[in-house]
């Protein structure tokens, strides 16, 4: 029964998303202030009827019904009970389903937020959504229904892969969908725009809080992802430029550049093109990886699934979304008038510098990704393109990108001082030529490139940590002013603080791990010592055991630092029967100086084991950064501006002269 | 002006059309690179309880022929055996099992058990020979011209339309003249 | 040329294939993204699913991987086996696969270098065996110059459309600025001033 509920659920949800995505349109073409308002109640119901589907088919998981093919396919009764949860959305038909609620969520969080939007440019985005809702609804009673019958039913399912068994599946896709579904908003919001052929500096101050929102998520969800691959893998990689990798990258880099092409469109009335561009960009990058992950055009461990229906119904899908929009784009753009004038040398110019390297950096992802595609459609033959490809691009792209980071701030509306700036930044210099000699003469083993690295994180924390002293006046007025003009300060003026260190945090957690990993591959026997970093570990064994549905085998490492005990290692390879695997869990002791991080291998029949000692400085750094960065970005949606909503258009429009 | 808020729509197509390209492709098969060279230098003994070994040799004696990559562990190997059992039939042309990473008497065994369709078998224990031919999964079929050139090479299984409409009339191209303009 | 050979194959019975092998051999790659975690059966359990099982790979390497006792040497093995792209578990080097081609071509890697062949020649004789498509870093040919140049010409083109945007700008504002003075106001002006 409660199959069939969430199918009917759907299938009402399909014909609400109708009425939404056309009356309100209709409505705020003729003036028509009923069916605008349709557009409210209509996003409203498609959330509730989205939220009865996801939970019937959520009850469908809990209860082990496998009379449904979907939870007979992907659960087993013994599974626990997190993972059974979690097992909703660890297959294709699933994470469709929670594709499809968070987009209703979000449509619906337009509807009740959005109250302070003129009617007729809310009407037109719910409009919007309404017709993403539309493809997406459509795609899955058509190719991928998760409610599906299978009779007679089997008496336990085939289980859910082991490597997804695990607390990363339960947050990294819910996240990485509020991320990617949230840039949806980011679109409908640039393609109202068209549609009413208006972008004003209150249309920008509206549709920052949402990409940040969208930003927030994906931040996350891809750190998260990052870090599931570190400690899950087993060999403490934690990015491999995989496709399905670069899929949620991209959309992550185009909405880091629109949220600051934003400003300047909200600030200065400057670059609204360019704005709408980006916003439908994001998403369509999003959507694009959709696209990539589910059929199979690209080779990647992810992606397997690969029937064709859906390849193709997900092509024709984001040919309507996106051609649909540049289209739009490529006869609305013109008419848009260009605002406010700015030297190259200012505020403006550095956030223009930054949309051109973040946005060069989109397009090299994207090339390096779909160019095996490219090579191989047109010319039948196979090409590899690898982290080496990517490295080598982006290492160039980002450097000045970091290195503007410090300046950008620094500069005044309109026309900066360069001079000035650099000059207020020489206790950045000093301490980034510190942190390069210092690296230098203490790490001398390490490659250039991460002096390098090590050099712009000095150079960006204590860059932020001036522009701060800056604003507060520190050392120009009393201290007591000071501290007042800091509890003063806007809060989006810290969220910017924070998200820049988080950045240089994470240079610096990349720079360290990679450059002064200690790695030791070798053959154990029990009693054999190695030294890994200033560990000693000495080997204790390794045994077989059981687990609630895999068997293992257990090694013992004693970690010792001068010569003293610390902790026991206990790193596994877990063979599991259903279905068949072997997983690698690996024994990781992460300190905020650094992990050391052990795996056990085979036996080699003589009595020792393989093993990988991995000594990784700093490495946690990566995502803590990360964590700052999404930090940063929650910071900044609780400044005021944001959260009282935008002002009405004329207050918006008076305010839109150079702030601050 | 025109050409430039046209051009996201411009790119988008380019790339709209390379992925329609991209769902008939098949990223996963990687051609060989011995295409069109000579067969590697090996010498390979019997599957047990065989007595014709694999050589360079008894390829280059001027006879085009087929080598198949075959294991009693790979599955789909028993999918298309029955076409080279059936073929083998015919002698039209020497059919040798490259026999890859396997354990003697298994290989023995699933021989005895399915037929036997090789004039020639190659046990390859150790998986050196087959890096040699640049062998990556199980089965692979090769088709070898009278002077030892790797003609094609055929990944994973071979069906018997595969059989008749490609590989036998370039194997007998290959027969007549020593020649072939066909594509593999 | 290979692509109808799929169309339809017959299932096989104990559906021990490539991916299967991968799955169960190597260490373990998750999903990091799980957009697509599992093959779903339903209604996708179909001819292009299967055809990804119709290659199978051994289950068996030959022994664990002994370290060449050289760390140097070692050091350079390591380094080359991660350059190499591993065909059975693709996206992961033959140095992160657990696949036992991976492991076999590593011992071949580390044998290559005990014998003394640099690093160049030892990737050579991967390369020669299973062709360009091993090196995770493509070479610069004809075939790749397009991906190689790409990100310069981004950057060039954006560079230049940037460029254009400042141009306009600057005429933008000359254009806010009051004209200049034609001859004959400066006449009257001066006539004025002179008064």
């Amino acid at each position: 029964m409660t199959a069939e509920l969430g199918h009917f659920a759907l299938v009402l949800a399909l014909a609400v998303a109708l009425v939404q995505s056309t009356l309100p349109l209709v409505g705020a073409w003729t003036g028509n202030v009923a069916w605008m308002a349709l557009g409210r109640t209509a996003a409203l119901a498609q959330a509730a009827l989205a939220l009865i589907a996801f939970a019937m088919l959520t009850v469908a998981f809990v209860g082990s019904d496998f009379s449904v093919v979907n939870v007979a396919q992907n659960s087993h009764s013994l599974k626990p009970m997190l993972y059974k949860v979690a097992g909703v959305w660890g297959n294709h038909e699933g994470s469709l389903l929670l594709w499809v609620t968070i987009l209703a969520l979000f449509g619906a969080a337009v509807a009740v937020f959005g109250g302070n939007l003129p009617m007729s440019l809310r009407a037109r985005i719910l409009s919007v959504q309404g017709m993403i809702g539309i493809g997406f609804l459509l795609f899955i009673l058509l190719t991928s229904n998760p409610f599906l019958r299978l009779d007679p039913a089997p008496v336990d399912g085939n289980g859910l892969n082991p490597l997804l068994q695990d607390p990363g599946l339960a947050f990294h896709p819910p996240l990485l969908y509020l991320g990617y579904v949230g840039l949806s908003v980011a679109f409908s919001f640039a393609v109202a725009a068209l549609i009413e052929g208006r972008v004003d500096p209150a249309w920008a101050r509206w549709v920052r809080p949402w990409t940040l929102v969208a930003w927030c998520f994906l931040t996350l969800g891809i750190a998260l992802g990052s870090y599931w691959a570190y400690y899950e893998l087993g060999w403490g990689g934690w990015w491999f430029w995989d496709p399905v990798e670069n899929a949620s990258f991209m959309p992550w880099l185009a909405a880091t550049a629109l949220l600051h092409s934003a400003i300047v469109a909200e600030k200065r009335d400057a670059l609204k093109s360019w704005t709408i561009l980006l916003a439908i960009i994001a998403f369509s990058l999003s959507l694009l990886g959709t696209f990539l992950v589910r059929s199979g055009v690209l080779t990647s461990v992810h992606a397997f699934a690969t029937d064709p229906a859906r390849g193709v119904f997900i092509l024709i899908f984001l040919c309507l979304v996106v051609g649909g929009s540049l289209a739009l784009y490529s006869f609305r753009a013109g008419e848009l008038k260009a605002g406010g004038l700015f030297a190259p040398m200012s505020r403006e110019g550095a956030l223009v510098l930054n949309n051109l390297l973040l946005a060069t950096a989109t397009g090299s992802v994207l090339l390096g990704t779909l160019y095996p595609l490219f090579l191989d459609a047109i010319t039948a033959e196979k090409v590899s393109v690898g982290p080496p490809f990517f490295n080598a691009v982006f290492v160039p792209l980002m450097t000045p990108l970091v290195v503007a980071m410090a300046v950008g701030p620094l500069l005044a509306w309109k026309r900066g001082d360069l001079a000035g700036a650099l000059q207020r930044l020489k206790f950045a210099f000093a301490a980034a030529a510190i942190a390069v000699l210092a690296g230098w003469w203490w790490l001398a083993d390490g490659p250039v490139l991460a002096l390098l690295g090590l050099g712009l994180f000095a150079w960006v924390t204590v860059g932020v940590i001036v522009e701060w002293a800056e604003r507060v006046g520190l050392g120009r007025v009393a201290l007591r002013d000071s501290l007042n003009r800091a509890l003063n300060l806007p809060r989006a003026a810290y969220g910017m603080s924070l998200a820049h260190l988080g950045i240089a945090l994470t240079v610096l957690g990349i720079t360290a791990s990679s450059a002064w990993q200690r790695e030791v591959l070798t053959i154990l026997k029990p009693g054999d010592k190695v030294d890994v970093g200033s560990y000693t570990l000495t080997f204790e064994g390794a045994r077989q055991m059981r687990g609630p549905n895999y068997t293992a085998l257990q090694g013992s490492f004693a970690v010792a630092k001068g010569g003293q005990h610390l902790y026991v290692l206990q790193p596994e390879t877990r063979r599991f029967p259903q279905p068949p695997m072997d997983t690698t869990e690996a024994a990781i002791e992460s300190t905020l100086a650094g992990d050391l991080y052990v795996v056990i291998g085979e036996p080699d029949g003589k009595g020792g084991y393989a093993a990988r000692l991995y000594w990784k400085p700093l490495v946690i750094w990566i995502w803590l950064g990360a964590v700052a960065m999404a930090a940063g970005g929650v910071v900044s949606l609780t400044d005021r501006r944001h959260r009282v909503g935008a002002p009405s258009r004329q207050r918006a429009q008076a305010a839109a002269a150079p702030a601050e | 002006m025109r050409l430039k808020v046209l051009l996201p729509l411009l790119v988008f197509a380019l790339i709209a059309g390379a992925l329609y390209a991209g769902l008939s492709l098949r990223p996963r098969d990687i051609p060989s690179a011995l295409i069109g060279k000579p067969v590697p230098a090996f010498e390979l003994p019997p599957v047990q309880g065989r007595n014709a070994g694999l050589s360079t040799a008894d390829l280059t004696k001027g006879e085009p022929s087929l080598v198949n990559v075959f294991a009693s562990w790979c599955a789909p190997c028993r999918i298309e055996h029955p076409v080279w059992v059936e073929l083998a039939k015919t002698k039209e042309v020497p059919i040798h099992g490259l026999n890859w990473k396997d354990q003697p008497q298994a290989a023995s065994r699933w021989l005895e058990t399915f037929g036997d369709p090789y004039t020639r078998t190659g046990a390859d224990i150790s998986g050196r020979v087959a890096i040699d031919w640049g062998v990556y999964g199980a089965p692979e079929t090769f088709v070898v011209a009278g002077d030892g050139t790797i003609m094609c090479k055929y990944i994973s299984v071979v069906t018997r339309e595969m059989l008749d409409e490609k590989i036998l009339p370039m194997l007998r191209d290959l027969k007549r003249t020593g020649k072939t303009s066909r594509s593999c | 040329m290979l692509r109808r050979l799929f169309s339809s194959p017959p299932p096989s019975p104990d559906g021990g294939g490539r991916e299967g092998v991968c799955r169960r051999r190597r260490r373990g790659r998750p999903n990091p993204h799980p957009a697509l975690p599992r093959p779903s059966a339903g209604g996708g359990f179909k001819g292009a699913f299967l055809a990804l099982l119709l290659l199978a790979a051994p289950a068996f390497a030959i022994g664990v991987d002994e370290p060449l006792p050289d760390p140097a040497q070692e050091l350079r093995a390591r380094e080359i086996a991660k350059s190499l792209r591993c065909l059975v578990c693709q996206n992961q080097s033959i140095e992160d696969s657990n696949a036992p081609l991976a492991k076999d071509l590593r011992r071949i890697v580390r044998e290559r270098i005990e014998a003394g062949d640099s690093d160049a020649k030892v990737q050579d004789y991967v390369v020669a065996r299973y062709g360009d498509w091993v090196l995770l870093k493509p070479p610069f040919n004809a075939r790749t110059a397009a991906l190689w140049i790409g990100p310069f010409a981004l950057l060039g083109l954006a560079g230049i459309g940037v460029a254009v945007y400042y141009r306009r700008l600057a005429t933008a504002a000359k254009a806010e600025a009051p004209p200049p003075l034609t001859a004959e106001e400066r006449a009257r002006l001066d006539r004025l001033v002179s008064d």
